[in-house]
Parts: C-alpha cells; sequence; structure tokens
C-alpha cells in the first residue's frame, strides 16, 4: 500500500470524528434508515478532496465507531458505508475542486455518487448480509433500495452544496487575502 | 461545557481490563468471525453463555450499559419484524420443512422453522453484544491504535483511529454551538420542514463545521509533522503493554472458540443447525 | 555570541498561491540563549517568518524564497522537516490542534514515539519533561479536562522532550484568559533559565509578553522588518502605533503626562520604572487637570433581567449557580472571569439554546420560559466568537438575508431589511461580493449584519476581537460602539481587559459558576482581590499610579481611558 500522507491521516481522523457526530448525535431517529444521513454526504466531499483512500477509511472507521457505540457492529453495512468512500474517491480522483468547481464537475461528482451508493446498497451490503446473516433477499433488497435511495438525495443536495460553498469560500482565498 | 464521553471506557480493576488492547481486539475479531460464519445454534448458546460469565468477571454492570442494551433491542425488534413482513416462511425454505402452528392473516402463518430462524437470527446478534461492549467499555482509547499496529496495521491508519477518539468530543462541541447558533438564525432540521428544506438547511451548519474541520486538518497535520509524526517506518507506543500470562491464556482461548466454533458448525456439512430433519 | 542559531541574509519569500511576496529582504540573526520577540499586526509576515524557523516553510507550504536562510547551520531547503524540528521545537497558537494524544501523557510522548524511542526511556522522559512544566500531576488527564493554559504546558513539554535548541511560540496568548496568560509568559521565562534554550516568541499583545523580559524585540510590518533592537531602545521609540501595535498602557499614560520615553526610564517594566520625582509630578499633575474627564451615562430602563438562575450540563456540576442582575437600554457590557466561569453558558441560557434548572429571564418585564429559540433571536442576536464558524453562504447578500427567510416576508420586504441592515454596517458597498473576499474584521461584520437583520434589542458576543490584532480590534470595537450609540443593546464576553475598559463602562465578574462582581470596569481593575479570584490582571496604569502617590488608581484609570477617547476622536475628527 502507497504510504499515507500525514494529512491523509489527519483528514481520515477527523472525518472519522465528523462522520461519527452526523450519524450519531445530531439527527437522533431510532428508526434505522428513515433518518437522513448526513454523514454519507460528509463522506462523499472527504472522499472527493482527499482521494478514496480516505474515503474508504472514514467510511469504515466512522461506521465502525457508531455501530460499537450502539448495539454492536453490523459488518455487512460498515463494509457498504467504506465502500462508498471508496467508489466516490476513485471517480473523481481527476476533478481537482481546488481549482474551482462548474456545472460538468458537478455532475461528474454526482454520477459518482449515485453509482456508488447504487452498488453498496444493492449490491454489498445486501449479498455480505446474506453470506454473513443469512437473511432472506427481499427484505434485504428492499431495504437496501430504500437506504440508495435516501442517501442518493442526501448526498446529491447536501454534498454537492457543501462542494459548492468549499469551492467559493476557499479557492478565492490564495488570491486576495493575505496570510497570517 | 458538556463533557461527552466518546466510547463509555469504564476503567474498573478486572481481569479483564488488565487484559492488553491487543488481546481483546484478536479476541474480539475471533469471537465476531465466529458468529458471522455459523448458524448452529448449540454453538451460539454456547458463545451466549461464554460471553456472559466474561460479562460477570468484567465487573461491568448491566447499569453501565442499559442505553446501548436498549439500543441493542429496539434494532433487534425492528429487524426481526421487516423480516418476517417480508418473508413469514423464510424459515422453512431455509430448514426445508414445514411445522405450521397457526395463521394469522393472508400469507401471514406461523411456523416452527420460521420462529427457529429468528431465535437464531437474534442469538447471531445478542452473542455479539456483550463482547462488542466489553470490548469499549473495559479497553483503554489510548491502546486503540498500538493494539492495531501490533496486529499488523499500518501505524499511520491505526493513529488516524486514535485521531478521530480525539477530535470527536471537539468536533461534537462544535456541531453543536454552530446548529445552535443557526437555530437562532432559523435553522432547524428537527422541524415539520419538508425533507428538501431540511436538507438544504442542513447546509447551513455543515459547511462552516466542514470549514473549521478542513482548517483543523491543516494545524493538526502541521503539528504532527512538525513532532515527526511518519518519520520512521514504524513507532513506539508510550501506552502499550506487553503480553502478560493471562493474555496468551485469553489468546489461546480465542483460538480454541474460532477452532471449535467453526468445526462443530461444518460437522455436518452445512451452516445450519437443523433439527426438523 | 558566536554562530546565530537561525539566520536570514536578505531573505524573501512567496507563496505559491499568492500573487505577491510576503516577505522582503529579511535580514535577521538569532543567538543561542536569547530571547526574542516577533511584533506585527496581522498580514505583516510574522507568522511567516516563524514558518521559516521551523521548516513548514518549505514543506507545508511551498513556495519560491530568495537570498539566504540558515537554521543551525543548515540550509532548510536542503534537510527535511523532522531534521528543523529537532532544532526548533515550535508551539503552535492553537493548543487543541497541537494536543495531538488522547491524554496528556501520549502527547508529550509523541514526539519520542515518532523517534522510536524505547518505552521505559520514553515513560522517563515524559515525567521529567512535564515536572518541568508542571503537569506531572495531569499525566492521565484527557485535554477536554484541562484548561488553556494547561494545555499550552502540554504543548510546550510537546516540543521539550526532543531536546530542541530553540523554542518558537506563535501566538501563545491568543486563547488565554488574563492570568493564565502571565502564568505562561512566567512560564516561558522560567524553562528558558532552566534550559538555556533560545526563545522566540510571535505576538501582537506587546504588553503582555513584557511581563517578563525579553532581550530584543523585532517589529514587522508589510513583510519588512522595521526595527530590529533591545527592548529599552524599542521602547524609547514611538513608531509602536504606526505599524498596528499598542505600545504598554503604562507608557501612553506617561506620554499623555508629557514624560519624554528614554532609554534611561527603564521602560521595559512598569514595576521597575525609574521615574524622577519630576516626572511623578507630571502624572499627578496631568491626573488632576483632567477631573472632569469620567463617564457617566444616564439610567435608562431596565431590558433585561436574570433572576437566581442556576444551570448544570450534568447534575453533578453546576455549571452557573443562582445568578441574578439585569441590564439597562443601550447599556454597553462586559462580562468576564476565566475559561470555564460560567460566561458562555450565561448567553446560551439567554437564547435559550439551553433550559435553565432554575430562574427565570425576563425581556422587558416578560418572562422568556416559554419562547423558543428562535422567537427570542428576533429580540436578542447572539454572535459566536468565530466568524467562519457562522458564515454559511458563500455570497454576502444571502448570508444576511438568511435569517428572514423561514419568516414569511415577502421578496420585496427581505430587500428592504437587508439593505438596511447592510447601511447600519458599513457593507452596502459590498453587497454583491463573495464572503470570501472579506477581511476577518469585515466577515465578523457580516455575521453581525446577519444577526441584525432580525432587528434584535440586544446583542450578546462571543469575544468579539480574540486573536485580533490592534487595528482589527479598534475596527470591531468601534463598529460596535458606533451600533451601541445607535441604541442597540451590548453584551460582551471577553477576555480582554482593554476591550473591558475602554468600551464597556460596566463589567459583570463571573468565577466558577457564581457572580462575583457587578460595578464599573475601572473598578474591576483596580480591586486586587477581585483580580485574583477572577483570574483577570490589574492594568499596569493601577501600578503607574501607586509609583505616583495618587490616591485613587480608578479615578486616575477613568480618566486615562476618557482622555484617550477624546485623543481618538480628536484624531478621527
Amino acid at each position: 500500500m502507497k504510504k499515507l500522507s500525514v494529512k491523509s491521516v489527519v483528514a481520515i481522523g477527523i472525518g472519522a470524528a465528523l462522520f461519527f457526530v452526523l450519524g450519531k448525535v445530531a439527527i437522533p431517529s431510532p428508526v434505522p434508515n428513515t433518518n437522513i444521513s448526513l454523514q454519507y454526504a460528509v463522506e462523499a466531499v472527504f472522499a472527493t478532496l482527499f482521494g478514496p483512500i480516505a474515503g474508504v477509511l472514514i467510511g469504515f472507521i466512522g461506521h465502525t465507531l457508531i455501530d460499537a457505540t450502539s448495539y454492536g457492529p453490523w459488518w455487512s453495512w460498515i463494509i457498504a458505508s467504506a465502500f462508498v468512500g471508496l467508489v466516490i474517491g476513485l471517480a473523481t480522483m481527476k476533478l481537482n475542486v481546488e481549482d474551482g468547481i462548474d456545472s460538468k464537475k458537478l455532475i461528474h461528482f454526482n454520477v459518482a455518487q449515485i453509482i456508488a451508493h447504487v452498488l453498496a446498497w444493492g449490491l454489498v451490503a445486501p449479498v455480505l448480509d446474506i453470506l454473513i446473516y443469512a437473511e432472506p433477499i427481499e427484505k434485504l433488497f428492499a431495504q437496501g433500495l430504500m437506504a440508495a435511495v435516501a442517501n442518493i438525495i442526501t448526498t446529491g443536495v447536501v454534498g454537492t452544496l457543501l462542494l459548492l460553498g468549499y469551492a467559493k469560500t476557499v479557492v478565492k482565498k490564495g488570491s486576495l487575502e493575505k496570510e497570517d | 461545557m458538556a463533557r461527552v464521553a466518546v466510547l463509555n471506557y469504564i476503567k474498573r480493576p478486572s481481569p479483564v481490563h488488565e487484559l492488553t488492547g491487543t488481546t481483546k481486539l484478536i479476541f474480539f475479531i475471533a469471537w465476531s468471525v465466529v458468529s458471522m460464519v455459523t448458524f448452529d445454534t448449540r454453538v451460539l448458546l454456547g458463545m451466549l453463555l461464554i460471553g456472559a460469565v466474561i460479562f460477570k468477571v468484567s465487573q461491568i454492570r448491566i447499569r453501565d450499559i442499559s442505553v446501548v442494551l436498549g439500543l441493542a433491542a429496539v434494532f433487534l425488534l425492528l429487524n426481526n419484524l421487516f423480516i418476517y413482513l417480508f418473508t413469514p416462511e423464510y424459515g422453512v425454505e431455509v430448514y426445508e420443512s414445514r411445522k405450521l402452528l397457526f395463521s394469522i392473516v393472508g400469507r401471514y402463518t406461523v411456523t416452527a422453522q420460521q420462529l427457529f430462524y429468528h431465535l437464531n437470527i437474534t442469538l447471531k446478534v445478542i452473542c455479539v453484544v456483550p463482547i462488542a461492549l466489553l470490548f469499549i467499555a473495559c479497553t483503554d482509547p489510548s491502546e486503540f491504535a498500538s493494539s492495531l499496529a501490533r496486529i499488523g496495521v499500518s501505524y499511520r491508519a491505526g493513529y488516524a483511529v486514535s485521531l478521530a477518539l480525539r477530535y470527536i468530543p471537539d468536533v461534537q462541541r462544535e456541531y453543536r454551538n454552530i446548529s445552535q447558533a443557526q437555530q437562532a438564525r432559523g435553522i432547524d432540521l428537527s422541524g415539520k420542514d419538508k425533507l428538501l428544506t431540511r436538507l438544504k438547511n442542513s447546509v447551513a451548519i455543515l459547511l462552516p463545521l466542514i470549514m473549521s474541520s478542513i482548517n483543523r486538518i491543516e494545524t493538526v497535520s502541521n503539528a504532527m509533522e512538525l513532532r515527526g509524526f511518519g518519520k520512521e517506518k514504524k513507532r513506539t507506543w508510550y501506552m502499550q503493554r506487553k503480553l502478560q500470562r493471562n493474555d496468551w491464556l485469553a489468546l489461546g482461548f480465542a483460538l480454541a472458540i474460532l477452532i471449535i466454533g467453526l468445526t462443530v458448525t461444518f460437522w455436518n456439512g452445512s451452516r445450519y443447525y437443523n433439527p426438523f430433519l | 555570541m558566536g554562530q546565530p542559531i537561525i539566520s536570514f541574509k536578505d531573505y524573501g519569500f512567496q507563496y505559491r498561491a499568492q500573487a505577491s511576496p510576503t516577505l522582503y529582504h529579511i535580514n535577521l540573526d538569532i543567538y543561542p540563549g536569547e530571547k526574542v520577540l516577533i511584533a506585527g499586526a496581522s498580514g505583516s509576515g510574522k507568522s511567516t517568518v516563524g514558518s521559516c524557523m521551523n521548516g513548514l516553510i518549505p514543506y507545508a507550504y511551498p513556495g519560491e524564497s530568495t537570498g539566504e536562510l540558515l537554521v543551525g547551520g543548515k540550509d532548510p531547503k536542503k534537510e527535511s522537516i523532522f531534521t528543523l524540528s529537532q532544532i526548533v521545537g515550535t508551539v503552535l497558537q492553537d493548543t487543541d490542534g497541537q494536543f495531538i494524544g488522547l491524554t496528556v501523557g501520549e502527547d508529550i510522548a509523541f514526539a519520542l514515539e515518532n523517534d522510536c524511542i524505547p518505552q521505559d526511556e520514553m515513560k522517563l522522559t515524559v515525567e521529567e519533561t512535564a515536572k518541568l512544566v508542571d503537569i506531572d500531576h495531569h499525566l492521565e488527564y484527557a485535554p477536554h479536562e484541562l484548561s488553556g493554559g494547561q494545555k499550552q504546558r502540554v504543548s510546550l513539554a510537546g516540543v521539550m522532550v526532543e531536546q530542541v535548541q530553540a523554542l518558537l511560540f506563535d501566538e501563545p496568548l491568543a486563547n488565554l484568559d488574563p492570568a493564565a496568560g502571565r502564568v505562561t509568559i512566567e512560564l516561558i521565562d522560567e524553562v528558558q533559565k532552566r534550559t538555556g534554550a533560545t526563545v522566540i516568541i510571535i505576538e501582537h499583545r506587546l504588553e503582555d509578553v513584557l511581563w517578563r523580559s525579553v532581550d530584543r524585540i523585532v517589529l514587522m510590518d508589510e513583510g519588512r522588518i522595521v526595527a530590529d533592537m533591545p527592548t529599552k531602545a524599542f521602547l524609547a521609540d514611538t513608531m509602536l502605533l504606526e505599524h498596528g501595535i499598542r505600545e504598554p498602557l503604562y507608557l501612553t499614560a506617561l506620554r499623555y503626562a508629557g514624560v519624554p520615553i528614554t532609554e534611561e526610564l527603564e521602560p521595559q517594566h512598569v514595576d521597575s520604572l525609574r521615574l524622577l520625582e519630576e516626572h511623578r509630578g507630571q502624572v499627578r499633575a496631568w491626573y488632576q487637570d483632567n477631573e472632569g474627564l469620567g463617564r457617566a451615562k444616564e439610567q435608562r430602563r431596565e431590558i433585561l433581567s436574570v433572576e437566581n438562575l442556576s444551570f448544570g450540563y450534568t447534575t453533578e456540576v453546576q455549571n452557573l449557580k443562582n445568578v441574578s442582575f439585569s441590564i439597562r437600554e443601550g447599556e454597553m457590557v462586559s462580562i468576564v472571569g476565566k475559561n470555564g466561569a460560567g460566561k458562555s453558558t450565561l448567553a446560551k441560557l439567554i437564547c435559550g439554546f439551553e433550559k435553565p434548572t432554575s430562574g427565570r429571564i425576563y425581556l422587558d418585564g416578560r418572562d422568556l420560559s416559554d419562547d423558543t429559540i428562535k422567537e427570542r433571536a428576533q429580540r436578542i442576536g447572539y454572535v459566536m466568537q468565530n466568524p467562519n464558524q457562522m458564515i454559511s453562504k458563500p455570497m454576502i447578500w444571502d448570508e444576511v438575508e438568511m435569517a428572514l427567510l423561514s419568516g414569511g416576508m415577502s421578496a420585496e420586504e427581505r430587500k428592504e431589511r437587508v439593505e438596511e441592515t447592510l447601511k447600519i454596517c458599513g457593507l452596502y458597498p459590498f453587497r454583491k461580493w463573495p464572503v470570501s473576499a472579506l477581511s476577518f474584521g469585515q466577515k465578523k461584520r457580516v455575521t453581525i449584519a446577519g444577526i441584525l437583520v432580525q432587528q434584535p434589542n440586544i446583542i450578546i458576543l462571543d469575544e468579539p476581537t480574540a486573536g485580533q490584532d490592534y487595528h482589527h480590534y479598534t475596527e470591531i470595537m468601534e463598529f460596535l460602539k458606533s451600533l451601541n450609540e445607535q441604541g442597540f443593546t451590548i453584551i460582551m464576553i471577553t477576555h480582554d481587559m482593554h476591550l473591558m475598559l475602554e468600551y464597556t463602562p460596566r463589567a459583570i465578574v463571573f468565577c466558577e459558576g457564581e457572580l462575583l462582581a457587578d460595578t464599573t470596569a475601572a473598578h474591576v481593575l483596580n480591586d486586587p482581590a477581585l483580580v485574583q479570584r477572577a483570574s483577570l490582571k490589574e492594568t499596569s496604569l493601577y501600578t503607574l499610579s501607586m509609583a505616583c502617590s495618587i490616591d485613587n488608581p480608578q479615578a486616575f484609570t477613568e480618566r486615562f481611558i476618557a482622555y484617550e477617547e477624546a485623543h481618538r476622536n480628536r484624531q478621527e475628527g
């Protein structure tokens, strides 16, 4: 494995902390998959900014911590969360949001996130659930579909707005402001 | 400031606490593997029993973890409910036999096989819960990173876990402060607004949070770089402890569970224990 | 003196992302064992000079350099950041960012872990170093259990374990309460005396740093060194204000009184001033001449009152204990006290972010208990410390308009209200700008505008000037003063004793959740017992007035402030 840069290590740590806080503290809901999972929007943004390895580990560590403090780890979904970060990170590697953003890049980001969520919740999670928990396929795919749709909407709206906001706030900084 | 404990590490003198983080991590992984693979009721019941004994030894009281247990119960209930709603006769498929007990309405029948299936899937979750909780409650978070490094995870990735634990309280506090200030400007996520409005509103909280997190990443990585993080291929750990006799015993025990659990499970060529045939 | 440990020769630097250089023609030698203060306003390049010394430039911040720089005799461009960090140890401004470990012990050990030092040896070094900075009884504490001052000790220990030759402090006072800041300066001094290390302090709060002697002061402005001289000579020079740095108050007072500031006066410390009888006479004469000065405002009606308020985040700890006070319309009030004294908690209770365990809050005589956050926000606005924590829209107009969107106003009404608010805040010309194009002070205005747009009567600000140099401080505070003159009631939570003295006639002092005093700002700082209990710091004006045998130090302080205000207004008018 390529050596992680110090910045990536920190981005993973803080990204996972954000994932955890948003997933757990922010909008509590007793019913799984019916709440707004803001953490996936943030994971998508971080994967876009810091790359696939950061994406994978943010999802993996963040989700594991959430599960470990609620009802014990549900590995299939943890792996699916990590997978989302991986796919978005890989698909947006050449996007260079730091250099500015336009509608083409936003479409690219959204195509990536839709593919990532469809694969993760429609394929990875249910298949692992079948292997590990031998749960009925019908239930799993229904659940997966619900999760995919909810997360695609959340990431699509929130993630897109965050990227836009990020690009508009950060990019101009270097050229306009003095350092201190 | 409100103090938020991230993971509920509860410091008490007990043999479980004394084990090194590495031992507990390996034990936990072995335990998870067996519980994921097996669907054998005998193995699951055996694990449940062992789990209960370890729990007793650990000095952790039910009261300490009642919230978590409550969440686990809700989760289990809902999961079982969903399975039944979607596939009321799934057990019949799994156990290749059908013993109808009674019918509720339409396709919703109650069979012995279905009940047995529900029992097993519940056991599968239940037998992991005490060990997962113990792992969290009895392991000093400071030992996580070094434990991961000792089982072969790169120390860089291991340190990321440590950083996550370190900064969760800070991020939590910041989230709280930002969201309170934005509530005063009419941003409310829990409200009755439409989904799309709530999503857009959440950006008013998330954008400042993310910008400040990105600043924090810069500061922290500078601080780490200035103090030599990543200089060598390895690193030593202030909080690492040497494996003691009990650690080796516990590791041996973990191995035994792994072997026995898997052997019993697959003795008859299937992961299911089927009393109906 | 031998070889300098740090040597800049005609050095210039330009960040890769920037259009023009940040440093020009820097010539600076720092010798082993020296204690040097690098002062300068924000954007003067002082932090960049620091980054050149510890290797963050060029490793973390790439750019183009010209001229020559040697750190410990080595060229940073040819060494790794690790080599440099073993020569110059850095204590960053943000103590939370520098505190990486989960506990104090781990954090101090961090550099040793990276050096693969065996654990036994590591534990010994950590223990010894922790003792040196007096944090050895807290090795198992987590960062959120420590005060700002304690975290800074940990940061210091964390760089000292490496046996560095020089210690670099980047704005060490920025996040501390006054008493903790003073202790930090004492600690730096002690550590230097004990280890003989070179010390470099980057800071714009001159008077606070000078609490302990500094050998030399380097003043920067616009990327250039404009002065580099021994402390004594430096203070005798009057160029400080031109470069956005505030001179120590006692020197300003002496100047007002017509006492010439010379090296013979020993101007470095207020306690060791060599005042001649003639000088004392001049100060006394000035004091008597300005007798009429002082502020007396007419008493207006009560607008906000708090009765027997108590609150705790957990049942065990009471963060606020039975607090009562009231605020009159049009007042400008400071709330002071050390970190964790309950100041922010009070603000949160008033705004409805948290619910009190007992007690009531009245606005215009009406009980607020049943009002929601949003309802209270129509009357009481809350501005967070860091504008970046509030700004959530890229464009200024959208940011200011945000609070109106959920109120069911028509687009027409909103436009009118936003325009009006922008005019009040002096932002109207920028209405179509992106927020990112603004300076820190202007961003602060935007966040205040975002609150004012709801037309509250009362504004609560958390640390409105934290980390700002004198120029930005004045800009923000004059703006708040103008709002106050337009009738807004302003309540500020602050650590800044100057701010309290200069801008708020009244101060409410908190200590461990209790209201300790509610009196005039000048009185607070002239009451040594109160100052000590609340972790504040008396002003040097108090010490000066005692040295000049002035019977009423409080009146002296009040007259000084009034004189200065009149002076400032005269300059502007």
